[in-house]
């Protein structure tokens, strides 16, 4: 082995900035700030050697270790071994023959998730000391488990079965009997509780206290008796239970919409966005064959770390309803043959709007529309010179993620001229104009307006009513041309979400029946009444949207990536 | 011959003797007090200034004071290593939770002369610039609690506590706060977790070492009853005529309490290294021999923790002579001299000074398992090889002592034992559970083979080829399974 192989640190003349400090994992140098911020209050902390080995690329195994929760070092499965520099009488480090720094190893071992690193440590993680470590952490975590893997919801994602493979032995040597605790815990609304598959690593306990500001759950008991519970005479009940089950490294806390639902192997995993409020939490959608089975949030440090509240997590089961509006309808003469097909249906709509004075046309677009939707729908409006608002959604907000604002692209329908400012300002006004008949065609996308004050009576007046929904209601059943539309899930676009983020989603589901997404048939409805754009895909609708509203300037389709863009500008 | 030399025992027991301040007056108390809170500050040759709490710091360091409760740390190191910049308060917290089986020396203190452990306290909070201490002390002490508070009002009453003391300017106030019965509220972070109200979960270091992170996460120092009882000592003597007492490293007295099959169990105290581990066991000053007819079979010499020492065994010593040469000398156990480092070569620990001794009518396994079940009774359950590990070891101990025995049993316990402890826990409570099973096991060999295969021969005789597990379910197990709702 060559000088260079061997030693591969930069010379001395070059020493590392002063913000950061270099240490070595399993021999590999890396280089990593001297602190970090503290996940829970923001300041910084100095850096742990598992955040040197993520850096370096080495997987350290733990179980209570979370990166957005304050440490506990319970668990002992990232215990590792390490050495530090020698140092001479005179502070300065002791050199060996090679120019390299003695390092003296330390006689114990160290868990990595809480040991601060310092310079010129060394870290070793795959030593046969901390091989035998990490098997014997596993068996005490496994003698007392049920190891009922093929009943648990968490199999398939669970570190115990994980860890297992990587660290376990296929035979047990425990001839004991087993700690029994508490099975089929009611602990809250949503959660059920497994005692006896809980590790106690406490994750669930401290993000409950440390992040929620909830203190509901606790142990009780002593030694392996230990117990996870809820405080005796309260259910555990906030709007952020649901990520317990998440956290939890194995399956002691399972979601009661979820389990005994579907083994988690079979789920289809398609990244997207959380629609239950304007902050645009960035969600995984799982499903298979077409259903969709659960949410999960997806990491986004900007927008919702790896969070997400019980209510969006839950506010799903709607794009599965029966009664889903599944056919696309004109005005049917007696005796005509029913539901004639998109094309020639767009083409009498877009024919009509061809022929509507100007100023005679209305639209009402919800905010839940995709920023795409909603600009194909102000292209329209310019054209056609008419009034146009969305529908304001509020509701309670709160410190974490919860917005008040339940609409997922109330910025968008703003940005992109659709709502009017207020939001929902234009609503009486376009209600004056159809009682006054100077608004004689109606288009409704995604909203019931018969609830807005537009009832029955008012609709009757309007010479055309376009409408597109998802779900029945007052207005689909009044319209004359009844579109059907997608949830988010069937179809691709981008929210805008109250901090001016820009973040795209992808579709899950395949849309029922007739039902096409909305950006569809509306972009062709736009090329009908507007003429040719040059577009042929979301991606170039999205684009040249970013050409033409300044608000979205710079943005590409492309650039968004899969964590969204940020608006030059608040919204 | 071998002798008691009592200075923190000096009073206790005497006749008339009582816990009432007005007693410890008489006997000269708060003396010591008065003198240190009057030290001026002195001018070293270099210049430096040195004052009074700074001068009676270093006397500690000069005595050389290894902590009393079970880890023999240097106590005047303990308190060099405190965050004296932080800004923070510092605390100063006695750990008054006596609980490792065998140990009943600072009960003895707490009970008959508490007078003496608030001027220690008084003292050392003055030398650490404490204005707020605390005596965390063990559930089981009710009647304990009682007498120190009743002394602390004593105390506050004649000026020596609270306000302007003895008219120095220097404040300070003590509470009492009783533990609600865990051996783990010991372990001095455990112990700061349950003075904060928490669970006595001890936490994990780095990042918080007492000294710098402790209670309220501000500066603390805690020191055992019998620490800061001899920090009195040490400034009523000065730190270097106290090092003369004892032996080199191993300065001063310690009270030993001598349990199991002694003629005179009881506690005695000793210049530390001066009297042997035999002279404790057989002469009649202190535990004055086995029963009749009876031979030694074992001693567990500090504590249940510690690991066994073997009757017969031989140590090979590093030991100086007195011609100050260093030679390694084969040493008898009997000969061991009762003292930290002595224990420590010879492979065990002189922990809380508690000496087990067991003659031989004892039963080794059954020993065990009963030490055992205490440590799976008093494991916190915060990380998993001690909370797991020490279950296990009871479990099995517990099948080996009911017949349920199998000849691998000793392997079995060895490779649970090897498991829990060398840092791979937070708290030296892995150690504490651990030590007991690999030192019997080590030593005692054959007769945990016997015991199992004697069950395994039973066993196949009446036609049974596996061990059962048997007993009734722990009663936590049981409470568990009536929670579970039926199907």
């Amino acid at each position: 082995m060559t000088m260079s192989t061997a030693n591969p640190t930069p010379s001395p003349s070059t020493p590392p900035p002063a913000d950061t400090l270099q240490v070595r994992v399993n021999g590999k140098a890396v280089e990593v700030p001297r602190t970090m911020p503290d996940p829970v209050s923001g300041k910084p902390v100095p850096t742990t050697m598992i955040q040197a080995c993520f850096t370096a690329g080495v997987m350290v195994p733990h179980y209570c270790y979370h990166p957005k929760l304050p440490v506990a070092g319970n668990c002992r499965m990232c215990l590792v071994e390490f050495g530090t520099p020698a140092l001479g009488p005179d502070r300065k480090p002791i050199l060996n023959p090679d120019g390299a720094p003695r390092i003296t190893k330390s006689p114990r071992p160290a868990i990595a998730c809480a040991t601060p690193v310092s310079p010129g440590m060394e870290i070793y993680t795959d030593t046969p000391a901390v091989k035998q470590m990490r098997e014997s952490v596993l068996e005490f975590l496994l003698i007392n488990h049920p190891l009922d893997c093929p009943i648990c919801d968490k199999a398939g994602e669970c570190k115990l079965q994980e860890y297992s493979e990587d660290h376990g032995e296929a035979q047990s040597r425990f001839v004991e009997p087993k700690v029994h605790k508490p099975k089929r815990v009611d602990l809250g609304p949503r959660i059920v509780l497994d005692d006896e598959r809980c590790i106690l690593c406490t994750r669930c306990i401290r993000f409950t206290r440390d992040i929620v500001g909830d203190d509901a759950l606790g142990l009780v008991n002593r030694g392996s008796y230990s117990t996870l519970t809820a405080y005796p005479g309260r259910p555990f009940d906030n709007n952020y239970t649901l990520n317990t089950v998440d956290i939890c490294p194995v399956g002691a806390l399972t979601s009661k919409d979820f389990r005994f639902q579907m083994r988690v192997w079979f789920l289809k995993e398609t990244p997207s966005l959380c629609t239950s409020c304007a902050t645009g939490c960035n969600i995984v959608i799982g499903s298979r064959e077409d259903r969709i089975y659960r949410y999960e949030p997806r990491e986004n440090e900007a927008v919702n770390a790896c969070w997400m509240c019980d209510y969006g997590r839950l506010n799903y089961a709607w794009i599965g309803r029966a009664d889903r509006l599944t056919e696309i309808r004109g005005p049917q003469a007696a005796g005509q043959a029913p539901a004639p097909g998109w094309t020639p249906i767009l083409r009498e709509i877009s024919g009509k709007l061809r022929q509507a004075a100007a100023g005679s046309v209305a639209i009402i677009a919800s905010a839940r529309q995709t920023n795409e939707e909603l600009y194909l729908l102000a292209k329209l409006a310019k054209k056609l010179g008419a009034l146009t608002d969305s529908v304001p959604r509020m509701g309670e907000g709160d410190r974490l993620l919860l917005n008040a604002d339940r609409n997922p692209n109330s910025a968008g329908a703003r940005l992109t001229g659709i709502a009017a400012t207020p939001m929902g300002a234009n609503l009486p006004k376009i209600a004056e104009g159809i009682r006054a008949g100077t608004i004689k065609t109606l288009l409704v996308v995604g909203e019931e307006v018969t609830r807005l004050g537009l009832g029955a009576d008012l609709l009757a007046r309007l010479e055309t009513l376009i409408v597109s929904d998802i779900l029945p209601n007052e207005t689909t059943r009044r319209a004359h041309y009844l579109l059907p539309g997608c949830a988010h899930a069937e179809k691709r676009g981008t929210f805008t979400n109250a901090r001016g983020r820009v973040q795209k989603f992808m579709k899950a589901v395949e849309p029922r029946g007739d039902a096409r997404p909305e950006w569809e048939f509306l972009h062709e409805l736009a090329l009908q009444v507007a003429g040719p754009d040059g577009c042929q895909s979301l991606e170039g609708l999205f684009n040249q949207m970013a050409r033409d509203l300044p608000a979205f300037a710079g943005l590409t389709w492309a650039g968004l990536g899969n964590q969204g863009a940020t608006l030059r500008s608040e919204p | 011959m071998p002798q008691e030399y009592r200075q923190i025992l000096q009073h206790i027991d005497q006749p008339g003797y009582t816990p009432a301040l007005e007693c410890y007056l008489r006997h000269g108390g708060y003396a010591v007090l008065r003198q240190a809170l009057a030290l001026p500050p002195r001018t070293l040759p270099g210049g430096q200034v040195l004052s009074g709490p700074e001068q009676l710091r270093q006397e500690v360091m000069v005595s050389g004071l290894r902590g009393r409760g079970g880890a023999g740390f240097s106590c005047g190191l303990k308190w060099s290593f405190v965050d004296r910049k932080s800004g923070k308060p510092i605390y100063l917290i006695c750990n008054a939770d006596e609980s490792e089986p065998g140990t009943f020396k600072d009960k003895q203190i707490i009970y008959k002369d508490p007078h003496q452990m608030l001027e220690g306290m008084i003292i050392a909070s003055y030398a650490n610039d404490v204005h707020l201490a605390f005596i965390y002390i063990r559930g089981e002490f009710v009647e304990g609690a009682r007498i120190l508070n009743r002394a602390l009002q004593e105390a506050r009453a004649k000026g020596f506590l609270g306000r302007n003391i003895l008219g120095s300017g220097y404040d300070l106030e003590i509470h009492v706060h009783r533990g609600a019965g865990a051996y783990i509220c010991g372990e001095e972070t455990g112990l700061i977790e349950s003075l904060e109200g928490k669970r006595a979960y001890p936490r994990i270091k780095p990042p918080y070492f007492p000294a710098v992170l402790g209670l309220y996460q501000c500066p603390t120092i805690v020191n055992n009853v019998e620490t800061l009882c001899a920090v009195k000592h040490i400034v009523a003597r000065g730190g270097a005529e106290y090092a003369r007492l004892g032996t080199p490293n191993n300065t001063g007295t310690r009270i030993v309490s001598i349990s199991g099959h002694v003629r005179r169990p009881g506690y005695y105290e000793i210049e530390v290294g001066k009297v042997t581990l035999g002279e404790l066991i057989h002469d009649p000053a202190f535990g004055g021999g086995l029963r009749e007819g009876r031979q030694l079979k074992a001693i567990i010499p500090g504590g249940s923790s510690a690991k066994v020492f073997k009757a017969g065994e031989t140590f090979k010593l590093k030991r100086r002579g007195p011609d100050g040469k260093e030679s390694v000398q084969e040493v008898a156990l009997l000969d061991l001299p009762y003292d930290f480092d002595s224990l420590i070569a010879a492979g065990s620990m002189s922990g809380s000074g508690a000496i087990i001794v067991l003659d031989d009518s004892t039963d080794i396994v059954a020993a065990l398992a009963n030490i055992a079940d205490f440590y799976a009774h008093e494991s916190c359950g915060q990380c998993t090889p001690c909370r797991e590990g020490s279950l296990w070891m009871a479990k099995a101990l517990r099948r080996l002592t009911h017949g349920e025995g199998r000849p691998e049993d000793a392997d079995y316990l060895a490779h649970i034992a090897d498991n829990i402890p060398g840092g791979r826990t937070i708290c030296a409570f892995g150690e504490a559970c651990a030590w007991p099973v690999q030192s019997f096991v080590a030593k005692f060999r054959d007769e945990f083979i016997a015991r199992g295969a004697a069950d395994a021969k039973r066993r196949a005789a009446s036609g049974r080829e596996t061990a059962a597990p048997s007993g009734p379910p722990h009663p936590a197990t049981a409470a568990a399974l009536a929670q579970t709702p039926a199907e």
